[in-house]
């Protein structure tokens, strides 16, 4: 059978699948990228991957918004019957935590160019001026949604790495599917 | 960005005699000192989006020659301190000293030397020379006018536009444009 775009009620489609490693692999990506960036002793590289950095935050932006939309018009598939009380109840946490961490991250680095006092334009990947949020520009408001962005990306690491480790868990000792059907798509009949 | 300073001296020369028409040649003709007192080199670049950045140059140093027989003979030397930029924000001027822009650790000198001076109108010349800037070397053209010439004190504005792809300095493009304006007033005494 062709895999299916949509999710079924035990398995993810490929829609989900995609935007889960697309977003995934960029939100890790955009991690190393800020740590870096701000370490680097060339100015000049450090501006130029502060650019970049903003660009693929924008793009991860605009994937979550496809991704929540997708989510809302598509339930996830069930748990393993074999999974118990406890992470029934707090995987879903988990994972709002998880969306609401890449939607705060990508707004949070926007607020912070906006109110920067170095007024410096965005132009995703050079296509276009991406204008900023309506915040009023101070080196205060700039301290501010710095630290803000820099507490919001270790806190995301975190919860990232707690991901990757349950799903480790899942696969490696209790053996289901959990890992599994985010890599394969339902093929329809599931 | 910034280095232009131009040459004003060729349009001295020019700018002096006509407008003034009440001012000979010969009265303005001879060696300037270029004085930082009344003088100013100001840049803008524009920014994607609208807007853009203003800078100066607080240290500088040159001399305007006017030719007594031939405009066309006038010179004008400038030397600019890179080091010396300002733009109110501390952290951008940081980051135009650096090797990002221009290096002034080991740029310490933006140079413009001009090559020739064309009058082009009663107090208008065309200053063309050449631009020195982190050791790169491009011929560049300014318009100077003259702004005035009393007791041994000769005035003039001049702008013109450099491309600083050209210098190595070619950071920020296209978020911030190619084309850097100057805008400059250098008032030169006699001596």
């Amino acid at each position: 059978m062709q895999p299916s775009i949509a999710n079924t009620s035990t398995r993810y489609g490929w829609a989900m699948i995609i935007l889960h490693w697309l977003i995934g692999i960029i939100f890790i990506g955009q991690f190393a990228l800020g740590f870096v960036m701000v370490r680097i002793e060339s100015q000049r590289t450090s501006f130029e991957l502060i650019q970049l950095h903003k660009s693929f935050g924008f793009l991860l932006l605009g994937l979550i918004i496809l991704r929540i939309a997708w989510r809302l018009g598509n339930a996830a598939p069930a748990l393993p019957a074999s999974v118990g009380t406890l992470e029934r109840r707090t995987a879903p946490l988990a994972h709002f935590a998880l969306y609401a961490f890449q939607v705060a991250l990508p707004l949070s680095g926007w607020a912070l160019v906006s109110v920067s006092t170095l007024e410096i334009p965005t132009m995703p990947f050079n296509q276009f001026v991406m204008p900023n949020l309506p915040l009023a520009e101070s080196d205060a408001a700039e301290s501010f949604w710095s630290a803000a962005h820099w507490y919001l990306a270790y806190a995301g690491i975190a919860l990232v790495a707690l991901h990757i480790g349950a799903a480790l868990r899942h696969h490696f000792l209790l053996r289901d599917n959990v890992l599994t059907r985010m890599i394969t798509p339902s093929s329809g009949g599931e | 960005m910034k280095a232009r300073i131009l040459g004003l001296a060729a349009f001295a020369a020019c700018l002096v005699m006509p407008v003034y028409a009440a001012v000979a040649l010969s009265e303005a003709a001879g060696s300037y000192t270029i004085s930082p007192a009344g003088s100013s080199i100001r840049f803008s670049i524009g920014k994607a989006g609208g807007g853009g950045f203003d800078g100066a140059f607080s240290r500088f140093k040159g001399t305007i020659r006017i030719d007594n027989r031939d405009v066309g003979r006038s010179r004008v030397d400038l030397i600019i301190y890179p080091e010396s930029v300002g733009t109110g924000q501390g952290r951008i001027d940081a980051f135009l000293r650096s090797d990002a822009v221009f290096d002034a650790a080991n740029s310490p000198e933006i140079q413009f030397r001009s090559t020739s001076v064309t009058r082009t109108g009663d107090t208008t010349a065309l200053v063309t020379g050449q631009l020195t800037a982190r050791g790169k070397t491009f011929p560049e053209k300014f318009t100077a006018e003259l702004g005035g010439l009393k007791g041994g004190t000769i005035k003039f504005h001049v702008t013109g536009k450099v491309l600083r792809s050209r210098y190595g300095m070619d950071v920020g493009t296209p978020l911030y444009s190619n084309v850097v304006d100057f805008d400059m007033t250098l008032t030169g005494r006699r001596g």
